[in-house]
């Protein structure tokens, strides 16, 4: 199993670590031509979404990418990464992938005085700890869409088909219970 | 300040890895930066290139000014403080502004203590030039490191110094059997948990970017390379011919900072590039400030 790592701008390290630890082998996706292998899923990371989706476009990975992701590639989004899918953000005219049909908040929270910690339920896990960072969370959800964890009422994940969308982090924890759950989907 | 506040703010750097902090004086100059890739901006009021020129005390800026920046983009904003100014940091937490750095591009306002950085809920990033200085700030509560380099030159030779000197320290510490960590932590002048940290991971605590004297896009390449996790553009950009084109070449240098030939493509005609000031031609050394 191959699993790619979006590594144009962010925290990806820590999920190419969390993969390792899990003995799957990854590829950074930082260019085009990156993506002209054989993967069977790929992660977005968590980092600055405007940047990301900037660089996504202008190294020409932007159309393969969402292509893929419609053919039905396995992916899992973290915070900024959610915010790239999401078919429509509430409070930024701009939007990005848009393969997953929910509507994202960004920087919900407001600042980094704004950043937390919880530990929630998350469908089908248990208790998971959750680190939000600037992060956003998700208002409202297709009917299709499963919501897999909430915290204080605020969706902060979900899954729809072959995409996993989460607002905090679970790259950041010793916890690999999430990204198991997504190679369980690969 | 509470540690899952620290660890928060340390991770907040993490996720501006691979990213580039454009310095910013003005609200448009900051939407030039969002624009062009910038993954936060730092708020002042004269880049290091004109406190240089202009001279005099150099201080936070008018939290007016930084308020508007923060309504201007959507990506985290950074202000700089006097060092020892602590005033000036309560300051920048009341305007929740998202890391403070702590900076020797200002005049110091203490020239024995820094700022204690673990009475704060905001993060600070603060200035170093080896891993004596990088790990005393971090002791003090710094949740992100940056090189010193020179300011406000265009000339990258010091931090590329200040990163050289970093690895090699680290590295040594590395290698070093654990009955030796003591008596370095001694040299160093740091605690021995955190010198028993850097032996053990082999790298900082915190995630560490390059800054001072960055002007092209090679240079940035140069600073990753070197093993910077993201890089700080100061005067380099909105003192060059053509800062958006500038700024965007030098954001794709980071993100494929060893494809030499990408880089060699994104250097063509970007106009001038800022005038550079030799380190012997300055009179002023801002490196030298607080250690």
């Amino acid at each position: 199993m191959k699993i790619a790592v979006v590594a144009v701008q962010g925290a990806f390290i820590e999920h190419i670590h969390a993969l390792k630890k899990l003995g799957v082998e990854c590829v950074e996706i930082r260019k085009k031509s990156d993506l002209c292998q054989d993967i069977d899923g790929i992660i977005l990371p968590g980092g600055e979404s405007t940047v990301q989706s900037k660089l996504l476009r202008e190294l020409d990975i932007f159309d393969e990418l969402k292509k893929r992701i419609e053919e039905g590639l396995p992916v899992l989004a973290t915070c900024a990464g959610l915010i790239l899918l999401a078919e429509e953000l509430s409070n930024d005219e701009r939007s990005h992938l848009k393969t997953l049909p929910v509507v994202v908040k960004r920087n919900a929270y407001g600042r980094q005085l704004g950043s937390f910690t919880a530990k929630e339920m998350f469908k089908g896990i248990g208790a998971f700890p959750m680190r939000f960072i600037r992060a956003p969370f998700i208002e409202e959800v297709a009917d299709a869409v499963e919501i897999l964890a909430e915290v204080d009422g605020n969706i902060v994940a979900v899954r729809y088909k072959n995409q996993l969308g989460t607002a905090f982090h679970p790259e950041l924890v010793d916890d690999t219970r999430i990204h198991e759950a997504f190679l369980a989907m690969v | 300040m509470e540690q899952d506040r620290y660890q928060l703010n340390k991770e907040l750097a993490q996720m501006l890895k691979g990213g580039v902090i454009m310095d910013v004086t003005t609200p448009e100059q900051a939407k030039i930066a969002e624009a062009s890739g910038a993954c936060a901006v730092m708020a002042l009021e004269r880049i290091p290139a004109d406190i240089r020129a202009v001279g005099g005390v150099s201080r936070m800026s008018d939290p007016k000014m930084i308020r508007g920046i923060q309504e201007a983009v959507s990506i985290p904003v950074m202000a700089k403080c006097r060092i020892g100014h602590f005033v000036e940091a309560q300051l920048l937490e009341a305007i929740e502004i998202d890391y403070i750095d702590e900076s020797e591009v200002l005049s110091p306002a203490d020239d024995v203590y820094h700022i204690n950085k673990r009475s704060f809920n905001v993060p600070f990033v603060c200035g170093a030039k080896d891993l004596s200085e990088a790990l005393r700030r971090i002791n003090e509560g710094a949740a992100m490191i940056r090189t010193k380099g020179e300011p406000g030159t265009g000339d990258i030779v010091q931090a590329v110094r200040h990163m050289r000197m970093m690895q090699r320290e680290i590295a040594r510490l590395s290698s070093m059997k654990e009955d030796e960590l003591f008596n370095a932590a001694k040299e160093l002048q740091v605690p021995y948990e955190l010198v028993l940290k850097v032996h053990e991971t082999g790298r900082l605590p915190v995630v560490n970017f390059a800054a001072g004297g960055v002007a092209t896009p090679a240079d940035a390449a140069l600073m990753m390379q070197l093993g910077a996790e993201g890089v700080f553009v100061g005067s380099g950009i909105f003192k060059s011919g053509n800062p958006e084109k500038r700024a965007n070449a030098i954001v794709k240098a980071v993100t494929n900072y060893t494809d030499a030939r990408m880089i060699a493509e994104l250097s063509e005609d970007l106009g001038e590039a800022m005038v550079g000031i030799n380190e012997q031609e300055i009179e002023l050394l801002m490196a030298e400030r607080g250690k």
